[in-house]
């Protein structure tokens, strides 16, 4: 049984107005346990939209979520338990800060579950740890941090609940490179140690096809691929006509292989781009590698 | 929930009420409130009643729109509607303990009814119809007299734009954080009066900061395009009265000169 199940969803905004549009139509996807999930797609595609369904922020207007084979929205379950389970991370997730200290504001999440003191402390300084903030930050107010320590106390607030599922919706949008690969590698650190499910929505195709497994492909509001990263990145031409594009190291591959070069298709990253290339070379040279 | 809120909003259009000068709208709004309130009988009442409501469908904007308008005030009505029936003055008709209902009564609760319903309709048809640079760049013409007076209209009509621009933006905000406190199991919908506004702390923080960081970028950018206040500041679209609006303006005249003249020649509701 996967640990998502999404059943013909279908949603749309500002139903009865003038200004009426269809978010979500028939959308079906199964999510299974540890996996890495990228979600891509053009701007109000649907990602956003989707993305507050799986925890039960909006409600469906036809269809269904299940988590663990329980339907999310059934008046039986109590929302707030599966928004713990299923953990969202906004985009500019710092605009959501409020305590008065960092320590204080990681901690709602823990708080709002029920935890003891002590279980809230050990989750707080541990989600900190994790997403690279410094201890004594931890008693300043979040108000003084500077932007991307914002963003990772945020974070952390949401990471310190330990949900089985945790979607980031652009998370590195408006970092600076640093603060995104620092950011990107926690992300897929904590996929990898936690053995959590992680959704990953983000505009940079570079950053899906480095850390996601398999990747959805989201167009005017309808599911248009959902397939290992490999296998997405290969059909260049159906994700140039939604207005997406491969990473650009894979156009450059595949020009080469055109041209007759003796290099793989369907290379996906700088890394194995070198790999390929620095074979070519020494083959060329006549050396061995 | 907040998606209900339609304080500003605007449908745009092409109806001949959308296409009137703001400021024609506005002083016949204020007239249209006024007369309103002077209709002392049934017929004059009826009357406007029927003036607004034809006014309501010529502004082509759909009627759920103006339903939803007098939704959130529906409550308000109700009660101020109850408290006239049985606060009415004379001879009961029927008697309940302390609580009887008079024919002023029954009288006072229609009037008030109706003069509400009325009111916010032909209100929502300004909001509906006109957008809110127009809305504001009519205020600011009507208000410029003022001047004389040493009041900064320009700048009041300013904040006035600014404000009904960003009632939408906080909203949508609101909105954001709301949901992104919830993602973390904040519940706003449950507990006692107490619990409840403590809940909403988390929200109130972040729209406060978030709010001041708008108005700070807002300045900066106003200052960037070179923004002095009124002084000599000159206008991309000049107001300019048309056809159209002399037309309905005469007509709104004759519907008032009607109800005025219903209140006399017809007998005055017992109040």
């Amino acid at each position: 049984m996967s640990l998502l199940e999404v059943k013909n969803l279908t949603y749309s905004y500002g139903v009865g107005t003038p200004f009426e549009k269809k978010a979500l139509d028939n959308v079906s996807v199964n999510i299974n346990a540890g996996e890495f999930i990228g979600v891509i797609g053009h701007t109000g595609s649907g990602k956003s939209t989707l993305m507050q369904m799986l925890n039960g922020l909006l409600k469906p207007e036809r269809g269904q979520v299940f988590l663990n084979g329980n339907d999310i929205n059934a008046p039986k379950n109590n929302i707030r338990n599966i928004r713990f389970k299923v953990g969202l991370v906004f985009q500019y997730p710092e605009h959501q800060l409020f305590d008065d200290t960092v320590r204080k504001d990681i901690s709602f999440g823990p708080r709002n579950m029920g935890l003891s003191e002590e279980e809230i402390d050990e989750r707080v300084i541990s989600a900190a740890e994790f997403v690279g903030l410094k201890r004594e930050l931890l008693d300043k107010s979040p108000f003084e941090l500077s932007g991307g320590e914002k963003r990772r106390a945020a974070i952390a607030g949401v990471i310190s609940m330990e949900p089985d599922i945790i979607i980031f919706d652009e998370p590195t949008a408006g970092l600076d490179p640093n603060g995104r690969n620092y950011l990107l590698e926690r992300i897929n650190d904590y996929h990898k140690t936690k053995g959590k499910t992680v959704i990953l929505v983000s505009h940079s195709m570079e950053d899906i096809a480095k850390y996601a497994q398999k990747v959805l492909v989201l167009n005017k509001g309808r599911i248009e691929m959902f397939d290992e990263t490999k296998i997405v990145f290969s059909q260049v031409e159906k994700l140039d006509s939604m207005g997406l594009r491969v990473p650009q190291i894979t156009y450059i591959m595949n020009k080469l292989k055109e041209y007759g070069y003796d290099v793989s298709g369907g290379v996906l990253t700088v890394e194995e781009a070198y790999k390929e290339l620095n074979r070519l070379l020494c083959r060329k040279r006549g050396e061995k590698c | 929930m907040l998606s209900d809120i339609t304080i500003g909003q605007f449908f745009p259009g092409n109806s001949i009420i959308h296409r009137l000068d703001p400021r024609i709208k506005l002083v016949l709004l204020l007239s249209f409130i006024v007369f309103i309130f002077i209709t002392g009988n049934y017929f004059s009442l009826s009357f406007i009643f029927i003036f607004v409501l034809s006014v309501v469908i010529m502004s082509g904007v759909a009627l759920k729109m103006y339903l939803k308008s007098l939704k959130a005030i529906v409550y308000i009505v109700l009660f101020t509607s109850v408290i006239n029936l049985l606060y009415g003055r004379g001879e009961p008709i029927a008697q309940l303990g302390i609580l009887k209902v008079t024919v002023s009564g029954i009288n006072n609760a229609v009037f008030v009814f109706i003069r509400i319903v009325s009111l916010i309709l032909i209100s929502s048809v300004l909001t509906y119809t006109t957008s809110p640079t127009q809305l504001t760049d009519g205020m600011e013409r009507l208000m410029s007299p003022l001047k004389v007076f040493k009041i900064q209209v320009h700048e009041i009509a300013m904040m006035m734009t600014i404000a009904l621009r960003f009632i939408p933006t906080l909203l949508d905000e609101t909105e954001k954080i709301m949901n992104a406190q919830k993602a973390r199991g904040a519940s706003m919908d449950s507990g006692n009066v107490i619990q409840r506004i403590k809940a909403f702390i988390p929200v109130l923080v972040p729209l406060l900061v978030s709010s001041f960081r708008r108005a700070y970028e807002l300045a900066t950018a106003m200052e960037c395009r070179c923004y002095h206040g009124g002084d000599g500041r000159t206008r991309m679209k000049s107001l300019h009265l048309k056809k159209a609006d002399y037309i309905s303006s005469a007509v709104c005249v004759i519907a008032f000169c009607g109800v005025v003249a219903l209140n006399i020649i017809l007998p005055a509701a017992e109040r």
